[in-house]
């Protein structure tokens, strides 16, 4: 059986946390499922908006808890994080709905259209089931393939942020918007709380990739987590391609190599958590015989086959910028969830663009500057620059305080100090320099691998709306131009959005565009990275990687992407021009 | 006393400076609000986004709300009555309105009294 650290004696509560796609739903339903089989009566609770734990057992779960037939003890429960958000607008909006103007309501409407409502509305449905005894007092353990972010727990936690908040529904403290609308007392938030700092009760494991920069960002939300008092934590690296697959394919190896560089070189503050290694399975994880299997450490016989499966012909990056090149300047802003690899393939569009002679800018948010750096002064006509939050964040505070709080007296320059340490802050000063700095692209590229979240870019809607009716009123020929105008032009913007071809990244893409269409931008174009279907393999897991790839990417072209590329699986980083150009497809 | 309610407009938090620029009337607002209530004064503010009920529930605020729109909040009633609208009071009307004894605008507590000397 199973010596898997993370399984060994488990407390009530269990959570999963990971970027989407690394398989943290699988192995939460799998944990359940051993959980169950040893004796134990379990709830798994799925917020995962691709869940397919209803697919998985054969059933349609929902919004209820519903016993599972097929594994005695289990049964699972599914949570829409968007369908809690849209209940908890309703709550508010809906009693003043054709009580108040029209466009008045759809002002408050827009308001609790941020991230932070979203999560917020999700974590009151998980107080419940960490509070509530009646509702959960069968079960052993229960089970979240999601953990709430250090971000709500704060807002749960600031101090005074309740004070005469709840209870007596006066709201003074900042910040505090989407708890308006929370039904739930002072108490059991504070009860949630606590039952999620105490390593008694509860267990977090942390699910990453044997990837740099996935295991950067676990150690992040390690970090941040520990220090609100989730002390009690587990690392699972998953996915790890087993060594005896390897052979003679030669991206096999590669992979390999950098798999075990990659652990070798973990994080520093992550060496200290107990740590898993799941390795890749030659099937897919559908269904109870599959995820059963999938927590077993047993090696399982895996070939490397004669037969080749041969690199599918598929648009690459350079045809792209072909394209993009054509207009001579213009913003081209790569957008996808952490870990896709941005940066790299907005480095790759920047040396296409520069090598064919264009003044070009690039730009990176990325806190891993190595692969940048490394391209500063390279090229005559690129340039290469880092927006760095923590030091924008400083200076924007320093700059608020200086000038919108210069008249203040002490008193209230502490108030506005405690205010300015809201999580939005990062947001709005990174946004800032982000203005700052696409203005550039009227003359020249500017190539970016970040861009406003959502719930910035509907603050930034609000400014745009402004600024039209300004223009509106000052007749046609006005020249004001607000960022929002100039991301929603795609003579000027061009956003590519980067995936991968996995199911979980091609959601979260389809949502993320989704949402900048919600803000009136139309992505230009689809990539899809690290593919193991644009190249040739041998290993009979990378072949079956490779076959699965081939779905998600036929549904990219027919229902999403305008128009596409896909780059592949590389044997080594990207790091210099010549490996940039490579990636692009360029001979 | 007088109690003073302030109808704020759909704020994601009431300083502002979750704005895409920070409101100056808004910082100084919350400030001045943050000094009145500790000389006593009773205040209550409410924010559209947050508490949409509170304006429809009260008659002059809605009739407000219908005849001007919510461009013209913020909205200020001193016991129901209206008493400001369209932008926020200062120290001397709130100390006015509550009948507190109005002090010196500025606080000159310590060296540090909103002046830049430190």
């Amino acid at each position: 059986m199973t010596e898997l650290d993370f399984l060994d004696q488990p407390p009530r509560f269990l959570f999963f946390t990971g970027k989407g796609g690394v398989g943290k739903t699988s192995i939460a339903c799998a944990t359940a499922i051993q959980l169950a089989d040893a004796g134990r009566q379990v709830l798994l609770v799925s917020t995962d908006p691709a869940s397919n734990v209803g697919q998985v057992f054969g059933i349609s779960i929902g919004n209820q808890i519903t016993p599972i037939a097929a594994v005695a003890g289990l049964a699972a429960l599914e949570i829409d994080p968007q369908a809690a958000a849209q209940a908890y607008r309703d709550r508010i909006v809906g009693p003043v709905r054709g009580v108040l103007p029209e466009t008045v309501v759809k002002g408050i409407e827009e308001q609790l259209s941020g991230a932070c409502t979203t999560e917020i509305a999700a974590f009151d449905e998980f107080t419940a089931l960490l509070t509530d005894s009646t509702l959960t007092a069968d079960y052993d353990h229960i089970i979240f393939d999601t953990a709430p972010t250090g971000h709500t727990i704060r807002l749960l936690q600031l101090p005074g942020a309740w004070t005469g908040f709840l209870d007596e529904g006066k709201g003074d403290a900042s910040c505090l918007g989407p708890l308006a609308g929370l039904e739930k007392q002072r108490s059991q938030y504070k009860e949630a709380v606590d039952a999620l700092a105490d390593p008694q009760r509860s267990r977090l494991i942390l699910v990453a990739r044997a990837q740099q920069s996935t295991l950067r960002e676990v150690a992040r939300t390690h970090e941040e987590l520990d220090a609100i008092g989730l002390t009690q934590q587990y690392l699972v690296v998953n996915g790890i391609l087993p060594e005896a697959e390897a052979g003679q394919d030669s991206l096999a190896i590669a992979i390999c190599q950098r798999e075990q560089r990659a652990l070798a070189e973990i994080p520093e503050v992550l060496k200290t958590l107990p740590l898993d290694c799941i390795e890749l399975k030659p099937f897919n994880l559908v269904g109870l015989a599959a995820l059963r299997q999938l927590l077993t450490t047993a090696l399982l016989t895996s070939s490397v086959s004669e037969v080749a499966t041969q690199a599918i012909q598929v648009p690459n990056l350079a045809k792209l910028v072909d394209e993009i090149a054509v207009d001579g300047h213009g913003l081209v802003m790569l957008m996808g969830k952490g870990g896709v690899g941005k940066t790299t393939l907005a480095a790759a569009v920047a040396v296409e663009l520069a090598q064919r002679g264009l003044p070009v800018h690039l730009t990176t948010s990325d806190p891993a500057a190595n692969l940048t750096e490394t391209l500063n002064g390279v090229l005559d006509n690129l340039t290469v620059s880092r927006i760095d939050p923590h030091a924008e964040t400083e200076r924007y505070c320093q700059h608020v305080l200086e000038s919108k709080g210069a008249n203040l007296d002490a008193p209230g320059r502490a108030l506005l100090e405690e205010d300015l340490r809201s999580p939005c802050t990062e947001e709005i000063a990174v946004f800032q320099a982000f203005s700052r700095i696409i203005r550039e692209a009227g003359k020249k590229f500017v190539v970016m691998d970040t861009a406003p979240t959502g719930h910035t870019l509907l603050l930034l809607d609000a400014t745009g709306a402004y600024h039209r009716e300004v223009s509106r009123q000052m007749g046609s020929n006005s020249h004001y131009l607000t960022p929002m105008m100039q991301l929603q032009d795609p003579k000027q913007t061009k956003v590519l959005l980067v995936t991968l071809a996995e199911t979980t990244p091609v959601l979260e893409a389809a949502n993320l565009q989704a949402d900048l269409r919600r803000a009136g931008i139309e992505p230009w174009a689809w990539v899809i990275n690290n593919s193991v279907a644009a190249t040739t393999v041998h290993s009979s897991l990378l072949r079956q990687r490779a076959a699965n790839e081939l779905q998600e990417i036929d549904a990219i072209v027919q229902q999403y992407a305008p128009r596409y590329a896909v780059v592949p699986l590389l044997r080594e980083e990207p790091v210099g021009v010549d490996r940039l150009l490579e990636l692009a497809g360029h001979h | 006393m007088s109690t003073i309610h302030i109808f704020d407009p759909a704020l994601c938090c009431s300083t502002g400076v979750c704005g895409v620029d920070v409101d100056q009337q808004l910082v100084d607002f919350s400030a001045d609000l943050d000094w009145a209530k500790q000389n006593g004064a009773q205040i209550e503010r409410f924010n559209l986004a947050q508490q949409p009920m509170a304006f429809a529930e009260n008659a002059v605020v809605k009739a407000f709300l219908e005849r001007s729109g919510a461009e013209a909040l913020p909205l200020i009633l001193v016991d129901g009555e209206v008493a400001l609208a369209g932008r926020y009071p200062n120290r001397t009307e709130l100390a006015r309105w509550t009948g507190m004894v109005a002090t010196e605008e500025k606080s000159e507590s310590g060296c540090c009294g909103g002046s830049r000397c430190c």
